[in-house]
């Protein structure tokens, strides 16, 4: 590894545990309250399901519009274990989420490994209908509490234990988020992450080149489940009533439209785009009737003048940020004494 | 010794017979041509020989072994690796990503691996990529290597692809009209690198081409096909006076 990407993941680093050092203290103190720290836990969660999501539609190259089912699937997996193993919440929950993504995973095996041996767009009906029979299902079910919604599902540190519960979920969330990012970015970086980009670009002459392109897409195919299903359970222990109209069309789409805005293929604009479109529909809450027609405009004015997306497909560095804002200073610095 | 064989080679899309009893043999180092009229069915042979199709008859014997319903991913770590006649770059990426691609089924290291940088990724990048780098220096390519593949002149993006398709170590490499679109120094040029190739390489090459100039000047044998069956076999000299060569090309008796 070369000196200056040590440098740049370093200050990524510092960057990841200064925010959450300020941000844990802050909602510890109560100072971001529980309105602002829910959020802060949507916009984690979100930024799972975009970076995941973009794995498939962005990296891959597959058009995913079934993103919210595996998402539902990990939340009603991660709840049922919760309320019915009998252990204690802070054992019972990272094994939850851990199986969440399971079997998240292996529904996208299922649907995968049909969809992803032939070539084309198939993959995106067959996830769009997974989404609605998954929905269905959770309404039919006995034990998923139907269209009254999954109650009960306990809060990430019982009351009596002394610990902050808000903290506790928040870090949950806050290091899956980062974990997430790392892990798909570091995937991309590998050679299966190049093999998965070949076939976005050109599926025959990946299949050329050698490349088996059915364990590829299904390997992307899948991990992109995984991480939904974790965000699916994160999102169940958040809002702690599971609803499955939540989970419809709708929000498959409005994650779909996180990646798009973000970049089709990067990473970092997966991350601003999702922590902007969480953001962007409460502040414009008080605009009430016509916020859902302010978002859409934005969508519209991004897209119209920036069809790759905010970043397209290139990577936000802090490090660069920062060597930026110090080199704009010194060249200001410069031109002062070349003038003096 | 003969790497590649075909016999009794044969497709037929419905009752359309494309291609019919073809029969050739490639040596190891050997440049041979498939030339032959437009719909002669020559792409067609080379997609019989990646697996694009199935061929309906006939075997394909790569090194003695039957390669007809491998897979084409199989059939290029195998050893046949091709490149396309419209050509099919990974555009939107490095050139050197480009090449470290068709590497991929040479590298061994896990997912979790590539995930938590072990040191088998590190040891296997860092192999990779000094080898992609030698690679793109035989086709002076290696100034470029951080360019997007799609913002080469088309020149190095032909000379790109064969860079790529010699990634995967092939034992044969199939050229589909590696000259189209390129004019008389750049045709010199080419033909110059594919003998290098060959060379340095060891590899046997077979390719389409319509600038006879070009296949009559690199290739040792050459196979003409029309109507997709076989009508010559020979060297340059044997194929310029062969009456059946001309009549396919410009009609007669």
């Amino acid at each position: 590894m070369s000196k200056s990407k040590k440098i740049s993941y370093a200050i990524t680093l510092v960057f990841v545990v200064l925010l959450y050092a300020v941000v844990a203290l802050l909602i510890s103190q109560g100072t971001i309250n529980r309105y602002y720290g829910g959020i802060i836990t949507m916009i984690c969660i979100n930024v799972i399901l975009t970076v995941s999501l973009n794995l498939a539609s962005g990296f891959l190259g597959q058009l995913v519009l079934g993103h919210a089912g595996f998402m539902s699937v990990g939340a009603y997996t991660a709840a049922l274990f919760t309320i019915h193993s009998g252990l204690p919440v802070l054992v019972s929950f990272p094994i939850a989420l851990l199986l969440a993504g399971l079997v998240a995973a292996l529904f996208s095996v299922i649907i995968g490994i049909p969809a992803l041996r032939l070539r084309g767009d198939y993959l995106a009906i067959i996830t769009m209908g997974f989404g609605e029979i998954i929905r269905v299902l959770i309404l039919a079910l006995p034990f998923t509490g139907g269209a009254r919604g999954l109650i009960g599902i306990p809060a990430v540190a019982p009351r009596k234990s002394g610990i902050n519960a808000n903290v506790l979920l928040f870090s949950y969330v806050f290091f899956l988020a980062v974990l997430t990012v790392y892990i798909i970015y570091s995937f991309i970086k590998s050679r299966h992450g190049r093999a998965v980009i070949a076939i976005r670009e050109d599926e025959i002459a990946a299949e050329a080149s050698g490349i088996n392109t059915t364990y590829y897409k299904l390997l992307a195919f899948i991990l992109a489940a995984f991480f939904a299903g974790i965000a699916g359970g994160l999102y169940a222990h958040h809002v702690g009533v599971l609803n499955p109209a939540k989970f419809d069309f709708n929000y498959s789409i409005e994650i779909l439209v996180m990646v798009v805005l973000g970049g089709m293929g990067s990473i970092t604009g997966s991350v601003i785009s999702a922590t902007v479109l969480t953001i962007l529909p409460e502040a414009l809450r008080q605009f009430s009737d016509y916020r859902m027609l302010v978002y859409s405009i934005i969508l519209i004015i991004v897209m119209l003048f920036k069809p790759s997306g905010l970043l397209g497909q290139r990577e936000l560095s802090i490090k660069k940020l920062v060597q930026r804002i110090f080199d704009t200073e010194k060249n200001t610095g410069k031109v002062k004494k070349e003038e003096g | 010794m003969s790497v590649l064989e075909t016999r009794n080679l044969g497709i037929s899309f419905g009752g359309l017979q494309a291609l019919q009893d073809v029969h050739f043999s490639i040596n190891e180092g050997e440049i041979i041509g498939l030339i032959g009229p437009n719909g002669a069915g020559k792409t067609t042979v080379f997609n019989l020989l990646t697996d694009v199709y199935i061929p309906t008859d006939g075997v394909i014997e790569l090194d003695g072994e039957n390669i007809v319903g491998q897979k084409t991913y199989q059939i290029t770590q195998n050893g046949i690796a091709r490149t396309f006649q419209n050509i099919r770059l990974f555009k939107d990426i490095s050139v050197i990503d480009n090449v470290k691609i068709a590497m991929n089924s040479q590298m061994k290291y896990s997912v979790l691996s590539g995930i938590f940088r072990f040191p088998a990724y590190r040891r296997e990048e860092k192999e990779v990529s000094k080898r992609a780098h030698e690679l793109l220096q035989v086709f002076h390519l290696d100034e470029n290597a951080h360019d997007l593949a799609r913002n080469l002149p088309y020149g190095q993006q032909r000379k790109l692809e064969i860079a790529r398709a010699l990634a995967t170590n092939p034992k044969v490499l199939l050229l589909d009209e590696p000259a189209a679109g390129m004019n008389p120094t750049e045709t010199m040029e080419l033909m110059e690198t594919i003998r290098l190739i060959r060379d340095k390489f060891q590899v046997a090459v077979l390719l389409i081409e319509h600038d006879m100039n070009f296949v009559m000047g690199i290739c040792e044998h050459i196979v003409v096909l029309d109507y997709g069956k076989i009508i010559a076999e020979g060297n340059a000299e044997e194929i310029r006076n062969n009456p059946k060569v001309i009549a396919a090309y410009l009609g007669g008796e």
